[in-house]
């Protein structure tokens, strides 16, 4: 009953309820009465009948008055601050509760108003404390992600699945150098965020470090680690140390850490060495036995002449075979020795401009460096040899007021030029010889080390050239250079503008569940969005693709830095109208690998995702009409942005790439290359996620579903 | 009693005076230039000790080591190896596969005539 209804009941009942009393009270005297008193009350009541209907009006309206008053003080404002109170605990709002009613009511309302205020600020100072924690917690992952990028070693951290949940580039290069073909997208495939390390790790050696070090914190060591050796695909031999990632309480194992070195040259090194060591003992044992059984028998005094001529002839062989043995020995461990003095790659104008910043701040020399080979990678100890070239340079302006000078740096054979050249002054080689072995000493500062130590350090030489044309006099290093696979491994200078996405943490959490794909939730799900740009619309007519791109969604993330990007070579013509459309022009394509060593790089690139793209089914026709050629089947499930868009805005006129992301606000950049759509359509499909939970669409096999009852999903290839 | 000495080497530059030297010491010396050719002179003629090396073609010393301990003809026969392997596990694993003494390339021939003639003196 409404309240307004229960009003007026409670005015009108107190009236009614006079009337009634009155009514039965008359009525039930009126049944003593005998017929003579009757008549005569009758008589008496008759004319005032009036006189008692108007009193039992007034008296009903004073109580239905009074009544009214008693309702709305005490069940009215009762009730409207029921609702009031109901509203603020269903959410915060600024409205004070009414002040309306009896005492008592107006009582409870200011202690419920009290009692919400309590709340807000409760509320106030769990959601600063929140925010404050996040904030923490949100520094602290950036700075350990500041820390990792920094790292010379390459770290991958991974859950209990395998899955990786932060790596750093110097991984990512070491990964890109390990894969199998280095070559295709930048061999982009092998690692990235959600990825599974078992895709380079054999399951069974992980699984092995993995027990290790469940063993060792049953023994209760606190920092457990084990350590393994794994050769990879491509040959190369890596050191893996693994770290526990320990869960409080317990603790118990969440997680492990992978630090990866190639010792590959370490260990080629290393087995040189012991080569040496070994044909250095038993090969020289073997002769010198020989040597000395000989001597001892041309000490006996009644040796014939033939018998001595045989046994000096054996003297004179194995001292022959002994010399060329050390000879061989000297030439060899010269190259493994220079290994020991833990160098760096260092590319050679990098390593001139610090010399020569480190000579500027002495305020000695002005020095130049225009004559520099910049494509050159040294393997240097830059500190000690930016140590020998300030020392020099700093003796010659010393001792020989030279004011300006220039640094060079040029390849000779398979090392390298570092020359300081200056001109007038000529300086004796004697004097040359005395700065080469005298400890180093610049200004204050003095170090045990002379310059000979340094290049001796380095397996190199130094000396000291004039040039008489030119009136120039130069100290020249004879420095190693830096091998080719060392140069891959060098770290290139990343986007400085973003921190790339090498890590989310959030994986821990998640684990591989044994749940059908079609029940997960679109937001944990791992997409692979790609585009494809093909030389004509008619994939069964003959047209090829030209180019793939692709980009990767991990726990609901656009992960920039784990694109695939690669152009094919089509082995046909590329139709003259589709050219201004992606702007790829032949002579792009030709010399580019063909789809048939593509696509496996890509496919490998999807694993254990699902795939994306705009208007899938023509690019899903592309790749599985390629089925049979290159044996890799794409069967994960795919999703299409055109039916998801055409399931959240049926009545929108298109759902041109776009004109959707025009709807949901993406700007749009770098469209018609393969990269550049796949990206917009990975921004779309992110964008869509949360409309499609709107409509009640949660799980990828919901998606799916309603997908396929869209108009548009009736369009065929 | 003249002892019989067999002598397995694949270098003739040792071979040729560890001849001359046993020779000179007076006893009857048989030469061996691999390991089989080793074998198949001691079941000739069993000889009282052999000089045996270890690094030769066909047979190593210590497969012929091997062979001459398992072989009931040959039991007597002291085997003394002269190796230029000289790592304590080499020795070991000689000494195990049942040479009786081990001589260490380079060593010095009165040395080894004195063990020879210790191994023989013990054995008479």
């Amino acid at each position: 009953m409404k309240l307004a209804q229960r009003a007026l009941l409670a005015a009108l009942a107190p009236g009614l309820a006079l009337g009634l009393w009155i009514a039965l009270t008359t009525a039930m005297v009126w049944a003593t009465l005998s017929t003579q008193e009757r008549t005569l009350l009758g008589d008496v009541l008759e004319p005032r009948i009036a006189l008692t209907l108007m009193a039992w009006l007034v008296c009903s309206v004073l109580l239905a008055l009074l009544a009214r008053r008693l309702f709305g003080d005490h069940v009215e404002a009762l009730a409207r601050l029921d609702e009031e109170t109901r509203v603020q605990l269903a959410g915060r709002t600024d409205r004070a509760l009414p002040d309306a009613g009896s005492a008592q009511v107006r009582g409870l309302a200011a202690t419920i108003q009290a009692l919400v205020a309590q709340r807000s600020a409760l509320q106030d100072d769990m959601q600063r404390q929140v925010q404050a924690a996040s904030q923490q917690v949100d520094h602290e992952r950036r700075r350990l992600a500041a820390l990792m990028a920094e790292l010379t070693q390459s770290v991958v951290v991974c859950n209990l699945d395998g899955r990786v949940l932060l790596y750093n580039n110097r991984a990512r290069l070491q990964f890109r150098a390990l894969s199998d073909v280095p070559g295709l997208a930048e061999g982009a495939s092998t690692i990235g965020l959600g990825r599974s390390i078992y895709t380079v790790f054999e399951r069974q050696l992980v699984d092995h470090a993995l027990d290790t070090i469940r063993q060792r914190m049953a023994r209760g060591s606190t920092n457990p680690s084990a350590q393994f050796v794994t050769t990879t695909r491509n040959g190369q031999l890596l050191r893996v140390q693994m770290a526990a990632v320990l869960d409080t309480p317990g603790p118990v194992l969440g997680g492990f850490v992978l630090m990866l070195d190639n010792v590959t040259r370490e260990f080629e090194q290393e087995s040189l060495r012991d080569q040496l060591l070994h044909g250095m003992t038993e090969g020289s044992r073997g002769s010198l036995a020989n040597l000395q059984a000989a001597v001892d028998m041309l000490g006996y005094p009644d040796l014939d002449a033939a018998m001595r001529e045989r046994f000096l002839s054996v003297v004179r062989e194995e001292a022959a075979a002994m010399g060329d043995r050390i000879q061989s020995l000297a030439v060899s461990a010269a190259s493994g020795l220079k290994t020991r003095w833990p160098m760096e790659d260092m590319r050679g104008s990098d390593l001139v401009a610090a010399i020569a910043r480190r000579i500027e701040a002495l305020g000695t020399l002005e020095v130049r460096s225009d004559a520099v080979d910049g494509a050159l990678w040294l393997k240097v100890d830059s500190f000690s040899l930016m140590q020998a070239l300030a020392y020099l340079a700093a003796r010659l302006a010393d001792e020989f007021g030279i004011r300006r000078a220039e640094l060079r740096l040029s390849l000779a054979d398979t090392r390298a030029h570092l020359d300081l050249v200056w001109s007038g002054q000529v300086v004796s080689t004697e004097t040359v010889m005395n700065w080469e072995m005298d400890p180093m000493r610049i200004g204050t500062e003095s170090t045990p080390l002379s310059v000979r130590d340094v290049v001796d350090r380095h397996g190199g030489a130094f000396w000291f050239e004039r040039e008489r044309v030119r009136h120039e006099a130069f100290f020249r290093f004879l420095l190693p250079l830096a091998m080719a696979q060392e140069v891959i491994d060098a770290p290139v200078a990343a986007d400085a503008t973003e921190r790339p996405e090498y890590y989310d943490f959030d994986l821990f959490r998640m684990s591989d569940q044994a749940r059908d794909l079609a029940d997960r939730r679109l937001t944990e799900l791992s997409y692979t969005v790609f585009d494809t740009e093909t030389t004509g619309l008619d994939p069964s007519g003959g047209d090829e693709i030209i180019q793939i791109g692709a980009t990767r969604i991990v726990n609901g993330r656009l992960l920039r830095h784990e694109g695939f990007e690669q152009l094919v070579d089509p082995q046909r013509p590329i139709s003259a109208a589709s050219i201004p459309i992606h702007g790829i022009q032949p002579s792009m394509v030709a010399g580019q690998p063909t789809i048939d060593r593509v696509l496996p790089a890509f496919h490998a690139f999807a694993q254990d995702t699902v795939l994306v793209a705009h208007n899938a089914a023509f690019d899903m026709r592309f790749l599985q009409l390629k089925e049979a050629r290159t044996g890799v089947c794409f069967d994960q499930p795919v999703l299409d942005t055109l039916l998801l868009s055409a399931v959240v805005h049926p009545h929108q006129e298109s759902h041109g790439l776009e004109a959707i992301a025009q709807r949901l606000g993406i700007a749009v950049e770098g469209r018609h290359t393969a990269l550049g759509d796949a990206t917009v359509t990975a921004q779309v499909f992110l964008k869509l996620v949360p409309l499609l939970a709107d409509k009640g669409i949660h799980t990828l096999g919901q998606a799916r579903a309603a997908a396929k009852d869209t108009y548009y999903a009736r369009v065929q290839y | 009693m003249t002892h019989k000495i067999l002598i397995a080497d694949d270098e003739p530059n040792i071979l040729i005076s560890l001849e001359y030297l046993m020779k000179r010491e007076g006893f009857v010396v048989t030469l061996a230039r691999d390991g089989q050719e080793a074998i198949d002179a001691m079941l000739r003629d069993p000889p009282h000790l052999v000089l045996l090396d270890v690094m030769m073609p066909r047979k190593t010393g210590l497969e012929v080591c091997q062979e001459v301990r398992a072989h009931p003809a040959l039991q007597d026969v002291l085997i003394l190896m002269l190796t230029a392997k000289g790592r304590d596990t080499d020795v070991a694993k000689g000494l195990a596969l049942g040479a009786n003494a081990y001589v260490t390339k380079p060593f010095s021939t009165k040395d080894l005539v004195a063990r020879v003639r210790a191994m023989l003196g013990g054995a008479a």
